[in-house]
């Protein structure tokens, strides 16, 4: 028997729902394996992970703090994977839309309220859209690899918080540790679920992935992404300019990065330390692929991905694992997706396998 | 030499499946030694694939392959090679940075050192007259030279079967007569020849048998001398042939379209830059450029489309400078186009029908308001073209990748005439299209010019331009020759053009 790979007349919708589901069911099975062979109760371990995240309420706002920074920074990032624009870079961008609106909230002294929330806000995804622009400038002008420069300027943008936070903004009361003062109460986002973390930032997580999905799926701008992405030439032969995709795809990107950075540092953490920078920017990139690059998608993936936090955070105090096993899980689905990929577009047949006579031979 | 009596190659019964066609159907005939064989069909027919079984690229699902009496299975192209069969494929896989002599020795199985190479390689080209310098790059030649690489390559095996795939769509006329003394005198050397091809003057010219495919099954096995050319075009088609019809002519309106020294620099290392290009269309006008493939008609294209930007004034339509506008300002100002390639260029194959008519006619046609899209019109409008052109496809919501090439080109070609452009740049529009198909393709056109638009044809089909265009210019590296009435052109000095020689009725604009 041989296998061979069968381009279907049109790709699989069942597929296209399966592919993800199967991906985070695999990454399961491979992790209560792999666990149970190293001596780790394998399935206490993946139950605590994936789970029990979801079934004690306790951890239910939990999960939907870790959940808003990564569905609202993965919309921004299917935007511009969709058109094939890879921003690698949301990290940096986040960092740096936090440290945006932290400037604002400085500035502003001790002034607060929405005004200053507003312009904090707007000053995050500025700053997120800024940061994300100069891959952009260096593809459009010098034609410079936006995989590669996005992602250096990540540890630059680590670099700046160092200074920001161990410098000029360092909190003159902080004992001399590098971080900023905290918010006063008026600069900080309200709490929408009374007794609980969840901040106004989960709300705007919640909403703004049915803007994208319209924007995406009714718009000119959505389609024209749509366009570049699968078919460059009819793009440009459709009138429109790869150049300006480009750029409106990783200032979208930078810009929403800067919005869950500003949304984290006003709603969640209230001030900026070296601790800050906690990887949602790269979870974010397995959050949009796991979402399918769809807005809804990524809502859903999003979620699953914050159990996953959650859950790691779980499973170091009951299985005694460390916290990174997370990061494990979730490289395992991000590899899964990818690798499931090709069955929406192609089916595997079973054939038997031929029989060599060669000819002349 | 006599013919012997067991065929060189016979299939009997071979049939070959894929999802969703039947690709060959109880397919059964030979090939004699000695014997220049056609086999003729539309696009689609499973002349490739068959041909492709031949050769070892893929297997029969069911039925025999006999090579000289003896059944065989041929596993591999390398295999075929070895019991003798030649194959001169449609698209050349070439190096174009390498040399001549480079090339073939990468395409060898035997590793032979580079000198007793060259010495075959010389006396394969004088023994059938094939004239190519073994140390020129690739990317100096012809298309016509390019194919005598791909030839001389085939004849270093002693191959006793040669299979042409349509080998005379790139070629000048002029190269099409030297191609057939060449397979001419290796038929009488004994060696069978497959002869794939649709034109059919060629195969009554060049073939002592034809046989014809239609949807996968044999239809008939002719002798192409006896019969003539629309009979054999029936078999294909399996109906009867429309001729263009043409309304009275009315003479032509002012001038519509004008290009006045057009230069494009070239693209990428091996683009074809477009050197001082002048010509104009009036209304009503078809106006021909014919051209051996790759001499600039994809830079032209561009350069009309606006999808490569250009001076000003070096193209004004209606007396409006549109030279430096982009896509979408040319198609807002009355210019439409239609490029050679129709998967991902020009429609997005994984799009449905309804997307693909936003991608180009969304502006003219009203279908944006405030940036958002009118979903309804669109699909409204993509229903009108596949009713108008009688595409078959499941409906609007189908996707460009499930309709056959004609279909989808018919469904593109009425994309932009029923935006009623004022001008109108197609580059190859029958190109791949079964004969049906082209009829219809052809027949709109011919009706756009009939209400006043311009209309510019771009083709390596000399017949089709003939046939289609009341002015006819010629294309070659780049530089246009002086326009011509169809009505007096001859096709020898057409030819000549075609090959870059220049006759003193024809100078340059440049």
């Amino acid at each position: 028997m041989r296998l061979k790979l069968e381009k279907r007349p049109e790709p699989s919708l069942l597929m296209l729902v399966a592919a993800p589901v199967a991906s985070v069911l695999l990454t399961m099975i491979i992790g209560v394996v792999v666990f149970d062979l190293i001596g780790i109760k394998g399935a206490k371990a993946v139950m605590d992970i994936f789970l029990t995240p979801i079934l004690s309420p306790v951890k239910w706002q939990d999960v939907a703090a870790k959940a808003a920074p990564l569905i609202i920074i993965a919309l921004g990032l299917s935007v511009g994977n969709r058109a094939q624009v890879w921003n690698i870079g949301a990290e940096g961008q986040y960092v740096i839309g936090a440290l945006a609106a932290a400037g604002v909230g400085i500035a502003a002294g001790a002034s607060g309220g929405p005004d200053v929330l507003l312009l904090m806000i707007a000053a995050g995804m500025i700053g997120g859209a800024a940061w994300g622009g100069i891959p952009a400038l260096l593809r459009t002008r010098f034609n410079v690899n936006e995989i590669l420069s996005s992602l250096m300027l990540t540890y630059v943008a680590l670099q700046v918080l160092g200074f920001m936070v161990g410098g000029p903004w360092k909190d003159p009361n902080g004992r001399n540790f590098p971080a900023t003062a905290p918010l006063a109460d008026n600069q900080t986002l309200p709490i929408i679920v009374p007794g609980t973390t969840i901040h106004l930032g989960v709300a705007v997580a919640v909403i703004l992935p049915f803007v994208f999905w319209i924007l995406m799926s009714r718009s000119v701008f959505g389609f024209q992404i749509r366009v570049v992405g699968s078919a460059p030439n009819a793009a440009r032969h459709g009138g429109f300019d790869a150049g300006r995709t480009i750029w409106l795809a990783m200032l979208i990107g930078g810009g929403m990065a800067g919005l869950a950075g500003s949304l984290e540092f006003s709603g969640m953490l209230h001030k900026i330390d070296l601790g800050f920078p906690s990887g949602y920017g790269f979870t974010a990139i397995i959050v949009s692929f796991l979402g399918r690059l769809n807005p809804i998608g990524c809502l859903v993936a999003g979620i699953v991905m914050a159990v996953t936090y959650v859950g790691g955070q779980m499973a170091q105090t009951s299985v005694h694992i460390p916290n990174s096993t997370a990061g494990i899980f979730q490289a395992m689905m991000l590899f899964f997706i990818l690798a499931s990929d090709i069955l929406v577009r192609y089916r595997v047949r079973l054939l038997p396998s031929a029989k060599t006579v060669g000819a002349g031979e | 030499m006599q013919p012997s009596q067991t065929p060189r190659l016979e299939l009997i019964g071979i049939t070959k499946r894929f999802p969703g066609v039947l690709a060959n159907d109880q397919v059964t005939f030979s090939v004699l030694a000695g014997e220049i064989h056609a086999l003729l069909g539309e696009n689609g027919a499973g002349k490739s694939t068959l041909v492709k079984m031949i050769y070892g690229v893929m297997q029969p699902d069911a039925g025999e392959i006999r090579w000289d009496g003896k059944r065989v299975v041929v596993t591999n192209p390398k295999a075929a090679r070895k019991m003798g069969v030649g194959m001169v494929f449609q698209h050349f896989s070439l190096f174009e940075a390498m040399t001549v002599l480079e090339n073939i020795a990468l395409g060898m199985d035997a590793s032979i050192p580079a000198r007793d190479l060259e010495a075959k390689i010389v006396a394969v080209m004088r023994q059938y007259g094939l004239k190519l310098e073994p140390h020129r790059i690739v990317s100096t030649l012809s298309v016509g030279e390019r194919q005598r690489i791909e030839i001389v390559r085939a004849l270093l095996l002693n191959p006793s079967l040669l299979i042409m795939d349509e080998p005379t769509s790139v070629l000048t006329p002029q190269e099409v007569d030297q191609l057939f003394i060449v397979l001419r005198q290796l038929a009488a050397e004994g060696c069978s020849i497959l002869y794939i091809s649709h034109k059919l003057h060629e195969i009554k010219a060049l073939c002592d048998t034809a046989t014809i495919l239609r949807g996968g099954k044999l239809v008939d096995t002719c002798d192409p001398r006896v019969e003539t050319s629309r009979s054999m075009a029936e078999k294909m088609i399996g109906g009867s042939l429309k001729d263009i019809q043409r309304g009275a002519s009315k003479g032509f309106g002012a001038d519509k379209l004008v290009v006045q020294n057009l230069s494009v620099a070239k693209d990428g290392h091996f683009g074809i830059p477009l050197r001082n290009i002048s010509f104009r269309v009036r209304a009503g006008e078809i106006f021909g450029i014919a051209g051996v493939a790759g001499n600039g008609q994809n830079a032209l294209l561009l350069a009309m489309s606006g999808e490569v930007p250009c001076d000003d004034a070096s193209v004004t339509v209606d007396g409006v400078k549109v030279g430096r506008m982009t896509a979408k300002q040319r198609r807002l100002a009355g210019v439409a186009s239609v490029p050679e390639e129709r998967n991902g260029h020009a429609a997005v194959p994984e799009f449905s029908l309804s997307d693909n008519a936003i991608l180009t006619a969304r502006d003219r046609l009203g279908m944006v308001t405030g940036g958002m899209i009118n979903k309804r019109a669109s699909v409204t409008y993509a229903g009108e073209v596949i009713t108008a052109f009688a595409v078959k496809s499941t409906g609007p919501a189908a996707l460009a990748d499930s309709l056959s090439g004609g279909n989808l080109q018919k469904f593109i070609m009425g994309r932009e005439i029923m935006q009623k452009p004022a001008v109108l740049v197609v580059s190859q529009p029958t190109w791949g299209v079964d004969a049906g198909a082209a009829g219809a393709i052809r027949q709109s056109l011919v009706d756009l010019a009939a209400t006043g638009s311009a209309i510019v044809v771009i083709s390596q089909d000399l017949d089709e331009l003939l046939s289609l265009c009341d002015t006819l210019a010629v294309i070659n590296e780049g530089r246009l020759s002086k326009p011509m009435p169809v009505a007096d052109a001859k096709i020898e000095e057409i030819g000549l053009l075609m090959g870059g020689v220049h006759g003193e009725g024809a100078i340059h604009a440049a």
